[in-house]
């Protein structure tokens, strides 16, 4: 095989079409421990709360491994890379490539909790969870979601819409602590509190409560508070997945590190997506930053390196869309940043839970928070992107008519016209 | 505070079936008659607002508004129209003067519906303009007593040297609108429509935006009394100078431009700071007799090294004539005259409507004057004041007319319904205002093709009329009354129209 | 094998010419309309409920306006956020296309549109919409309907 991908999601995908760009003979295996077709994994919340069906999970149509001529492999993992030989082993089989992607993804966390072990306890990352998750759902009433972070929530969205009585616990102080502000997670939460939800902060599971027959009752917390429930779904959080990446000796800490072709420490094999580490452009720190469309794009500039055309990636910024049941957020780059090289503009409203703030430095956007009025959001990470002087309108970031009719005439027509 | 006596003059119908409450009507009307309750959605109007400019109307995208002269009426009288009544009650409120804009509106007869055109049937054969050459080309300018011409092998060569001349393709003109009285827009529509057409458009009092030197060769540029942006650059600019005495619309009066229309780029054009009203003296202060005028004339020739004609503008006044006359011994290259119907963005009505006479009567009186006195070819005759159509320009042209100047005319097809209210600023179909939000409604771009489309469809008309009649060169009308015969005019009128009436 | 090599740099879109919009908003109208269910005015905004979104924006800081939606990007960030492959850049017409069904409104567009081009459709579960380029009329609805030229549309082709 001139390439082989392993991973059938964003980064693996994007690899495809990548590569695809560039090189339009050379074959493609694509390889995953997963069985199904490329699907969207964000979208299993939605599945599990029946919002999404089957044939909607797809992440490109049936007929994409036969467009971009590509060799599917799925259902069996990679156990071994063989970085000097250009092999992998799939079910004891070797396979050998050209260029290797490593798209293995994020791995749940899973805290040590006693008796988690056995039925009625569930992570939430893969199809096939969210499929678990549903059909014990069926026959259960209540369940405890531990880890009000995105998964957690989107879990929780997911169980309400099956009528289910949802108690998140979150060890820290509030929810989503990790891509909200305090304000933003104040508002999330009330807005939770008004659906019904049961929210428990600054405490966590200690042991899984179990009957006789070892069906889960509930839950203790390290608090001491019991919590009854039918089901536990585990959210803590997800880190890297470098189990495969560790057997051909790439570099890596929190995340496979890779250089600026996407390329790792091993010679031909590049990795992109949740497994890797890349370059925050507005933090100026690698880390680990897994979202979906940074996979997807890292994915896609690995692709076309692979297949000889070097392009350079540039890094990222971290930011995120969540909604659950009808309150849109949106918060970008450095969304929690406080201190006096930072200002900070910011308004909100009780009543209508709405909520925008800005955070610029050195005049220019650094981040973004928005809660409910989320419209033009889009136009706020552009500038952060980019990195504009946005001192001549700053005052007019967090007004209701946001847009580029508040831009100086030379920004808005350089922005517009491309 | 007490009541307002002046009633709505329109009525604004809504079809509520058809109103979708888009708000076009609401954000279209510049003096704000439409206006939408969310609470009730439902869109309201206050008619006391509407001038009748049927902007609304024009951008419904249902058709679902209908504007009318209000219906509600007092009891008809003779001696006092709603006209007169609402006049006086408005004054009655005010204490000023009654201002108004566009041209006459009394209707004082229009001459050109009382007269009709010849045409050839067996003898002189008709021309068919399709078929053969049609010359409409104009030369405005001093044409010389006797031309000598030398022969060069065999073939003449003229020798005497001629004065200055202008060029036009086509005998219309775009008449005298300032920068100021209209938008940027509407002077570069007008500007680049005229060098399309091969003629001219005329500057106006407000001098010329640097933007618009480039479409000098096409560009009368005016020295009126305020000599606002007149400077040596300004008169070389153009192709050619005219001095503004008068105007149709106000004879005898100054111009007023109020310092809120005075934006930068307007005081820079004018050279007058910004936000401070642009007032016109009533008279040039250097001019009190024919030999003050004749000096202005040298001067400005002299500023344009007699390369370029300088022509005086006169509003057509009683004695028009002796005035003329004095005009062209005084040097000028062409006679403006500028009739009772001509517009203006802001005069006195009471002067609008009573002052000065129709163009028709002035242009014969002043032709046959100059032609009595030998010194009609001593300058061009132009002729302004209410040109609505090819035919008026024609019969203008058979009456000793040059060429002819158009004003309300090219508004009209650039959107202008004469609902009169230019003095206000407000101009709802963006043409005489200042107002950046209002002066995008005039797309220079279509206002340059619908400009141009105008002249090109009059002067098709004018070689089909022309063609009609077996001449086929303009030059072959002008002066030519004998084209002309009234219908239903009396004896003095015959006589001062110097045309016979039809069957005669 | 249509789309094995998808290199087509087709580029369609709708610009607008601020110096001479006159902010009437008739684009939306005609949006509205165009991709109402009856295509008739008057029952696109009185009889259907609910009522078709504009997928063009009228932006407004008086006395400037113009209109603005979808760039339709050579290569569109709103494609490269979308988790459901719902957001699509067209290789035949260079249309960034939409699928409402496999849409779940996650707003990772909405998020990362720098033209804040994509509106939220709440109207039967929640959904992107955006300028579709009116694929299937001669022109776009907000250009035929705007009533002084200012807008128009741009096509190159690399």
């Amino acid at each position: 095989m001139d390439y082989v991908i392993i991973g059938n999601s964003a980064a693996g995908i994007g690899a495809v079409e990548g590569i695809r760009q560039v090189d339009q003979t050379g074959s493609i295996a694509i390889i995953s421990d997963e069985p199904h077709h490329t699907y969207s994994r964000p979208l299993i919340s939605y599945y599990l709360g029946g919002k999404v069906e089957q044939h909607n999970m797809y992440f490109r149509p049936k007929t994409f491994y036969r467009d971009y001529d590509v060799e599917p492999m799925l259902g069996n993992p990679v156990t071994v890379i063989d970085a000097a030989g250009h092999t992998v082993t799939v079910a004891g089989k070797k396979i050998k490539y050209g260029k290797l992607l490593v798209a293995t993804g994020g791995s749940p966390f899973v805290p040590p909790i006693e008796n988690l072990a056995g039925s009625d306890v569930f992570t939430f990352t893969k199809w096939d969870d969210a499929k678990a998750l549903a059909k014990a759902a069926e026959k259960a009433e209540r369940a405890v979601v531990i880890g009000g972070g995105l998964i957690g929530l989107k879990a929780t969205e997911g169980l309400l819409n099956l009528g289910l009585n949802v108690t998140v616990v979150e060890l820290a102080d509030r929810v989503l602590s990790t891509i909200l502000d305090e304000k933003a997670s104040q508002i999330f939460g009330t807005h939770l509190k008004s659906l019904g939800v049961t929210l428990i902060t600054g405490d966590t599971a200690a042991a899984v409560n179990r009957d006789g027959e070892g069906s889960v009752t509930g839950v203790t917390l390290k608090g001491g508070n019991t919590v009854e429930a039918d089901v536990v779904v585990v959210a803590i959080g997800v880190v890297p997945n470098t189990v495969l990446a560790d057997t051909a000796k790439v570099k890596k800490e929190r995340g496979i590190i890779v250089d600026e072709h996407l390329m790792t420490s091993a010679k031909d094999i590049y990795a992109a997506g949740d497994c890797v580490e890349t370059f925050d452009i507005l933090r100026h720190i690698r880390r680990p930053q897994p979202i979906w469309p940074n996979a997807y794009e890292q994915g896609r500039t690995a692709g076309i390196n692979m297949a000889g055309q070097p392009l350079a990636y540039k890094g990222s910024f971290g930011m995120n869309s969540i909604e659950v049941k009808g309150l849109p957020t949106i918060t970008v780059g450095m969304y929690d940043a406080v201190g006096p090289e930072y200002e900070i503009l910011a308004k909100s409203d009780a009543e209508s839970l709405t909520y925008k703030k800005v955070i610029i430095h050195n005049d220019r956007l650094v981040g973004a928070v928005f809660v409910n009025d989320i419209d033009r959001a889009g136009i706020m990470t552009g500038l952060i992107k980019d990195q504009v002087n946005v001192k001549a309108f700053k005052h007019d970031l967090i007004s209701d008519n946001f847009g580029y009719a508040v831009f100086p005439e030379a920004l808005r027509k350089e922005r517009l016209s491309s | 505070m007490h009541k307002s006596l002046i009633k709505a003059e329109f009525q604004v119908q809504r079809d509520d079936y058809k109103c979708i409450r888009c708000r076009v009507c609401e954000r279209q009307c510049s003096f704000e008659v439409h206006s939408y309750d969310a609470d009730a959605d439902r869109m309201f109007e206050d008619e006391m607002k509407c001038v009748g400019c049927q902007r609304c109307v024009e951008y419904c995208p249902t058709r679902a508004l209908t504007i009318q002269p209000h219906p509600s009426t007092i009891r008809p009288h003779g001696n006092w129209p709603y006209r007169a009544v609402k006049d006086i009650c408005k004054q009655a409120e005010t204490g000023g003067m009654l201002l108004s804009s566009t041209g006459d509106e009394l209707g004082h007869r229009i001459y050109w519906d009382h007269l009709v055109l010849n045409a050839s049937q067996v003898t002189n054969p008709s021309i068919d303009p399709l078929r053969e050459p049609m010359e409409l080309r104009t030369f405005i300018g001093r044409k010389p007593d006797q031309v000598d011409v030398r022969l060069v092998n065999g073939k003449p060569v003229l020798k005497t040297e001629l004065p200055p001349q202008l060029t036009l393709e086509t005998p219309m003109m775009f008449g005298a609108m300032s920068y100021g009285a209209i938008s940027y827009n509407v002077c570069q529509s007008l500007a680049r429509a005229a060098t399309a057409s091969g003629t001219m458009y005329n500057t106006g009092e407000g001098g010329l935006h640097r933007d618009f030197y480039q479409y000098g060769p096409n560009t009368i540029v005016q020295c009126a009394s305020g000599r606002f942006g007149v400077h040596r650059e300004y008169l070389n600019a153009g192709a050619a100078v005219e001095i503004k005495v008068g105007q149709g619309a106000k004879p005898g009066i100054g111009g007023h431009v109020p310092g809120e229309k005075v934006d930068k780029e307007i005081s820079i054009t004018r050279m007058i700071p910004v936000g401070t009203d642009a007032l016109s003296p009533a008279p040039h202060h250097d001019i009190y007799s024919i030999e003050d005028l004749r000096q202005l004339i040298y001067a400005l020739k002299e500023a344009v090294e007699y390369k370029k004609p300088v022509g005086v503008k006169i509003a057509a006044v009683h004695n028009a004539a002796a005035i003329a006359s004095g005009i062209v011994r005084a040097g000028a290259d062409f006679v403006t005259l500028d009739g009772l119907r001509g517009g203006t963005g802001a005069a006195p009505t009471r002067t609008r409507d009573s002052v000065g006479m129709p163009i028709e009567l002035a242009l014969a009186a002043v032709d046959q004057r100059l032609r009595e006195e030998g010194i009609r070819n001593n300058a061009s005759l132009i002729v302004a004041g209410g040109f609505r159509n090819s035919t008026d320009v024609v019969k203008a042209i058979a009456l000793g007319a040059d060429a002819v100047y158009i004003g309300t005319a090219a508004l009209i097809s650039l959107g202008c319904t004469v609902c009169q209210k230019c003095y206000t600023g407000k101009c709802p179909w963006g043409i005489t205002t200042q107002d950046p939000y209002l002066t995008k409604r005039v797309n220079p771009e279509i206002g340059t093709q619908r400009l141009t489309n105008l002249l090109r469809a009059w002067s098709l008309e004018i070689k089909e009329i022309l063609g009609g009649m077996g001449i086929n060169a303009i030059e072959s009308l002008r002066g030519n009354r004998l084209h002309l015969r009234a219908i239903g005019l009396n004896e003095r009128e015959l006589d001062v129209l110097g045309v016979m009436h039809a069957g005669e | 094998m249509a789309t094995k090599a998808k290199t087509t740099k087709k580029r369609r879109r709708v610009q607008a010419d601020e110096k001479v919009c006159i902010g009437c908003k008739l684009c939306e109208v005609a949006c509205i309309v165009a991709h109402s269910k009856s295509k008739n005015i008057i029952r696109a905004f009185n009889e259907e409920t609910p009522r078709a979104l504009s997928r063009v924006l009228v932006e407004e800081s008086k006395p400037l306006t113009f209109a603005l939606q979808c760039r339709h990007c050579d290569d569109p960030p709103c494609a490269v956020a979308c988790m459901t492959g719902a957001l699509r850049k067209d290789p035949e017409t260079g249309a960034v296309l939409h699928d409402r069904e496999k849409c779940v409104g996650c707003w990772m567009c909405v998020m990362v549109c720098p033209y804040g081009g994509i509106q939220r459709d709440m109207r039967e579960g929640k959904a992107a919409s955006k300028c579709d380029l009116c694929l299937e009329l001669d022109e776009p609805a907000c250009v035929a309907a705007c009533p002084n030229a200012a807008l128009f549309v741009v096509e190159d082709e690399d």
